[in-house]
């Protein structure tokens, strides 16, 4: 709890800890994104929002593929401008403990570029462009999109939706390891 | 990569890492904690979730699971007990509260979170408050759900119930913290232990539930929460299990972190991990599985070396006599003069050859040193704990291999999907290591692609196999002429040995066409490879496996070549050795003679002078290494002009030339995965036979796979690029092993074959002397050990009990082979089960409106028919929607599920269509109106046969 500049009661101190899985720091990055927006002293909860191109700066995000879909998805107004309490959010959800069930949703809320609840071919599309840098011919994506969406649709919808999207991710060995940031 | 990637993250970012474990060590040490209560405490979080979910559903569960719940609450209470209740009530309530709408829930779920805000007051040290607030408190929260609830009658029962109860166990809480000696020393252990487990319970839960909320919501849900937590605030306040506790917490954080680092730590030492991973990111596994057999060779010679150099090596330099005090340790006189050119040095003659590099500098002392360190036997034994070693090394991997991944490319459902969604490593914050990342994620897509690709490849069958067929001719027979070739030079060799009028040619013509045939057959066979359009990764096995039938051709002509020479060495010696004494003894005649004294000890010849044998095992010796550092030096010369030249003339003659150079003829090179791979082989199989002559051997190969790692590593990611289909290298090295093994079974025969038959020298070397090298081991038995070791052995090498024990081996063989064959069977079958078990799965979600809507209909057809007689349309009807059925179908579930779903939609439909198909052929008009009608259809067309009414 040692954020000396930071003023927050206790009460939200405990509020947000127990809440959450990291909170440490957290406010000092937060504050640091933007000085002059941000307020040191939250005790009444101010009402104020850091822009999505400040937060995709972040060294943490900076060189995420996804940064933009990451602080969109977590943002209210889906513009990708971020309260603190977004904030706090978005790295207790990316932080180590946070369990399967909840990085699956904001998985699946990241890689869903079109907000649908589906993800669909065109969703998986730009993922893999964005992951391959556009280094596939159109017919190599096309044959990627179509293997994942076969192996992965349950239900012959040819999209994936949550279900699909859970039911994949769940056997999958490293989602833990790599959907997780430090910070 | 991801270690890569945590480490470069940490350098780079340096964030205060363990600042997200403070909050969950909890969950840590729960999950560190195994036994019962993890199990209870799984389930429980399970359950509350499903209340949560579903609660307004299934109410009447929803009760009948509070009342659950209630008993054994009820039944419990003993001062042990304590915690639990507390922990129970707010469940209990919420059982209770079941019956609510949504407001009820979202108060369910702040009752909830409440058990973890209690945790932190318990913290920051506040006490518990007054029983009385409590109870004000507990109404208050009834009173609120009373207001929503309609049907609370029982629920209030409940509550009232519970209130009582935690009267009970906050008094007897109480008085445990404020007084009752006894008591907290009787359960003080136990108290502390309870109190942990609670409080991990409470995190555990805090954890799990943290649902996808808005912090916003998540908040305030809390804030209420924090009221309702006060009165739950019972024995987790006090003193010891509190202080104990966070002295818990804070060594899980720091083992969690030391373990965190101690993991980087092991990872940075593995070596050149991080080199063979950004090759592999830029060029494939196939290409990093090279380096990774590289590597693992450097570690096997690395414990060679520390053998051949520690037990024989440094002994003999040491303990043993110094250089020049007897014949075998100085440079003949004749030599002397030569003996530090430049030239001599580098064909190891002169000061190299009767250096500790070699056989024969080594003296048949039994024992050197103050330690009498039997050197001789210690030579033998390492000769021969070499093989054993590599013996057992390589056949140890190809069992763990087998183990790790077995088959070929990846039998996962979701290849395509987990690469998609979770290759991206989150923690990447470095630029340089993101665009590794980029390029292996890529080189992985691409190598899965091929595989696919692979998979989908339908082609005509028959004129595959034809030219599979034709390929393995033709590498057959330019094999076969090749080995008839080499057959046929080496023959003329040993015809040209005994003439001395030779051409040039006629003298190097077995080098030549040895040389020839690996410049020209490799090409060949990777052409004619073509022809049979294998996967890459099995065009790179069939191509290793021709390489190396003709490299054998190679081993075979040095070999022969070798043994020519030992022989005549042989009887050469037969003469020099009795030349030799002759000398010794005309030496020690004339001085006597001279001195006219028989009785004077005549002063030592120079050794410089002695006549020496030809020493047959250095020779060999020295050959074994002038070919491995000839072959060093070729495979990096070739590397430099083959490789970097043509880069570099490629890339920067490209301004000026007339056509692109890049794009066009000569291009950049690729790396050759199987070249590399044999040459590794091959020069390991040298180093093998050789080392038994010359102990330096393995120290040279030492250096020279360091090197070589370093330089190729460079040399492939500066001049060469990536294949034109990069694949995915077989999980396990396996392939390689085997090849190995094969060279090491090859270069064992050989020396094991010159250590049981071949006389040793008799004036150098450990051996000399004797008559056989194993020699040395009879004397031990004889003079060193115990009598009784000696008959041992001699039973033991009787006939009458190897050959039982060779028996038994084989049948032990066969009995763990059908063993191994039939778990490989059940294997299969578990696989194939677990495949249908998928397919049936999604088939089932699937198509739950569309084959099942064929068998409806299939199922609805026969009775209607036999139902409804007279009805002469519908069936009509029916047979144009079992014909068009199949058509639609498969356009309705995508091409994907093919492989199994439309298989057996097709299956389906023909079964279906069939038999009412007969109907409309055979009599393309009639049916329509009354013919295939009720009466006859049915009954015919299904086998069944409708239970006629």
């Amino acid at each position: 709890m040692g954020n000396k500049q930071t003023i927050f009661t206790d009460e939200q101190l405990d509020a947000y800890q127990v809440s959450l899985f990291s909170f440490p720091r957290l406010h000092g990055r937060y504050h640091e994104l933007a000085p002059h927006l941000v307020p040191m002293d939250y005790t009444n909860e101010p009402d104020c929002k850091v822009p999505l191109a400040l937060i995709v700066n972040m060294p943490e995000l900076k060189e995420n593929p996804f940064r933009n879909r990451i602080v969109e998805s977590f943002s209210e107004d889906g513009m990708g401008n971020l309260s603190f309490n977004e904030f706090v959010d978005m790295f207790s959800v990316l932080s180590e403990m946070a369990p399967r069930e909840l990085k699956a949703i904001y998985a699946f809320k990241i890689y869903d570029f079109n907000v649908d609840n589906y993800l669909c071919k065109e969703d998986l599309e730009k993922t893999l462009n964005k992951l391959t840098k556009e280094e596939l011919t159109p017919e190599e994506v096309e044959l990627v999109c179509e293997k994942t969406i076969e192996e992965s649709d349950l239900d012959g919808d040819h999209k994936l939706s949550f279900a699909d999207f859970e039911n994949m991710i769940s056997r999958a060995p490293d989602f833990l390891s790599t959907f997780h940031i430090r910070i | 990569m991801p270690r890569k990637s945590d480490a470069a993250k940490m350098e780079e970012v340096g964030i205060e890492i363990d600042g997200d474990l403070s909050e969950s060590d909890g969950e840590r040490q729960a999950g560190g904690r195994g036994g019962v209560k993890g199990r209870g405490r799984g389930k429980k979080p399970a359950s509350d979730d499903d209340d949560e979910d579903d609660e307004e559903e299934d109410e009447a569960p929803r009760g009948r699971r509070g009342a659950n719940r209630k008993k054994p609450a009820k039944k419990r209470g003993g001062n042990d007990d304590e915690d639990e209740s507390e922990d129970e009530p707010p469940k209990k309530k919420r059982g209770g509260a079941a019956n609510k709408k949504r407001g009820g829930k979202a108060q369910d779920s702040d009752e909830e979170d409440s058990d973890v805000g209690k945790g932190k007051k318990g913290k920051k040290g506040g006490g518990k408050k007054g029983k009385k607030e409590e109870e004000e408190e507990t109404k208050g929260k009834k009173g609120n759900g009373k207001g929503k609830g309609k049907d609370k009658g029982k629920d209030k029962d409940d509550d009232k119930d519970k209130k009582k109860k935690k009267k009970k166990g906050d008094s007897s809480s109480d008085s445990n913290s404020n007084s009752s000696e006894e008591e907290e020393s009787m359960s003080e252990g136990e108290m502390a232990r309870l109190m942990e487990e609670v409080e991990e319970k409470k995190k555990l839960i805090a954890n799990i539930r943290n649902k996808p909320w808005r912090m916003q919501r998540r908040l305030k849900l809390l804030k209420e929460a924090q009221e309702f937590v006060d009165k739950f605030e019972g024995a987790l306040g006090k003193g010891k299990g509190r202080k104990w506790y966070a002295y818990k917490v804070m060594m899980t954080k720091k083992w969690i972190k030391f373990q965190r680092d101690f993991e980087n730590f092991r990872t940075a030492c593995i070596p050149w991990e991080r080199k063979i991973k950004e090759v592999e990111s830029h060029f494939g596994s196939s290409v990093a599985s090279y380096f990774i057999f590289l590597r693992w060779m450097y570690g096997m010679n690395l414990v060679l070396f520390g053998f051949t150099f520690g037990l024989v090596v440094i002994p003999e330099v040491l303990m043993g006599l110094p250089y020049g005090s007897i014949p075998r340790k100085t440079v003949p006189r004749a030599e002397q003069d030569t003996a530090q050119d430049y030239s001599v040095l580098m064909d190891f003659n002169g000061y190299c050859k009767y250096s500790v590099l070699f056989y024969g500098y080594y003296n048949d002392q039994r024992t050197v040193g103050v330690l009498k360190f039997r050197l001789p036997l210690s030579y033998l034994m390492v000769g021969i704990g070499t093989f054993g070693y590599s013996l057992m090394l390589v056949i140890r991997t190809m069992a763990k291999n087998a183990d790790v991944g077995g088959g070929d490319g990846e039998d996962s459902d979701f290849t395509f999907a987990w690469k998609m969604f979770t290759s991206w490593d989150y923690l990447i914050g470095n630029a340089e290591t993101a665009d590794n990342k980029y390029a292996s994620i890529t080189t992985s897509f691409k190598e899965s692609i091929v595989d696919e690709q692979e998979n989908q490849k339908d082609e005509n069958i028959h004129l595959r196999r034809f030219l599979r067929v034709l390929a393995n001719f033709l590498i057959t027979c330019s094999l076969g002429g090749s080995g008839y070739l080499i057959y046929f030079v080496v023959k003329r060799s040993q015809e040209f040995a005994t003439r001395d009028d030779l051409s040039w040619y006629e003298k190097n013509e077995m080098e030549i066409v040895m040389s020839l045939l690996g410049l020209v057959c490799p090409p060949l066979f990777e052409t004619i490879a073509e022809l049979e359009d294998y996967h890459p990764r099995i065009a790179l096995k069939w191509q290793l496996g021709r390489i190396f039938a003709l490299f054998l051709g190679n081993l075979y002509t040095f070999l022969f070549a070798l043994f020519d020479e030992v022989n005549t060495k042989l009887e050469e010696e037969q003469s020099i050795k009795n030349a030799s004494i002759w000398a010794m003894k005309e030496y020690y005649a004339n001085y006597s003679r001279l001195m006219n004294d028989s009785e004077a000890t005549p002063p030592p010849m120079d050794p410089a002078d002695v006549i020496r044998g030809p020493c047959w095992e250095t020779a060999v010796g020295i050959e074994f290494v002038k070919l491995t550092v000839s072959d060093i030096q070729v495979s990096y010369l070739t590397i430099l002009i083959g490789d970097f030249a043509r880069a570099v003339i490629v890339r920067f003659l490209n301004y000026c030339w007339c056509w692109d150079l890049e794009a066009g003829f000569p291009s950049y090179g690729e790396f050759d995965i199987s070249g590399n791979v044999l040459g590794l082989v091959f020069n390991q199989g040298m180093i093998w036979m050789g080392a038994f002559y010359a102990p330096g051997l393995v120290g040279i190969n030492v250096l020279r796979l360091l090197s070589s790692m370093y330089y190729q590593c460079w040399a492939v990611m500066a001049t060469n690029v990536p294949h034109e289909r990069v694949f995915k290298a077989s999980k396990s090295n396996n392939f390689y092993m085997g090849l190995l093994l094969l060279v090491l079974f090859l270069s064992l025969l050989p020396v094991v074959y010159t250590i049981m038959t071949l006389p040793p020298s008799f004036d150098c070397g450990p051996f000399s002397g004797k008559d056989k090298m194993f020699d040395i081991i009879m004397e031990t038995i004889d003079l060193d050990l115990p009598a009784f070791m000696g008959t041992l052995f001699s039973y033991a090498a009787n006939p009458g009990l190897i050959i039982p024990a060779v028996l038994l081996m084989v049948l032990a063989i066969y009995y763990l082979n059908s063993v191994s064959e039939a778990y490989q069977n059940s294997n299969m079958e578990l696989k194939k089960k677990m495949k249908m078990a998928r397919d049936e799965e999604k088939n089932r979600r699937n198509n739950a409106d569309t084959t099942n809507q064929v068998m409806k209909d299939l199922e609805d057809l026969l009775p209607n028919r036999s139902l409804i007689p007279p009805a002469p349309p519908e069936p009509g009807q029916n047979y144009i929607l079992m014909i068009q059925e199949p058509k639609p179908k498969p356009t309705k579930t995508k091409p994907g599920t093919a492989g199994k779903g439309v298989n057996l939609q097709k299956d389906v439909a023909l079964a279906s269509s069939n038999p009412n198909a007969r109907g409309p052929v055979s009599r393309p008009p009639g049916p329509r109106g009354p013919g295939p009608g009720p009466g006859a259809g049915p009954g015919r067309g299904r086998g069944r046969g409708p239970p006629p009414r």
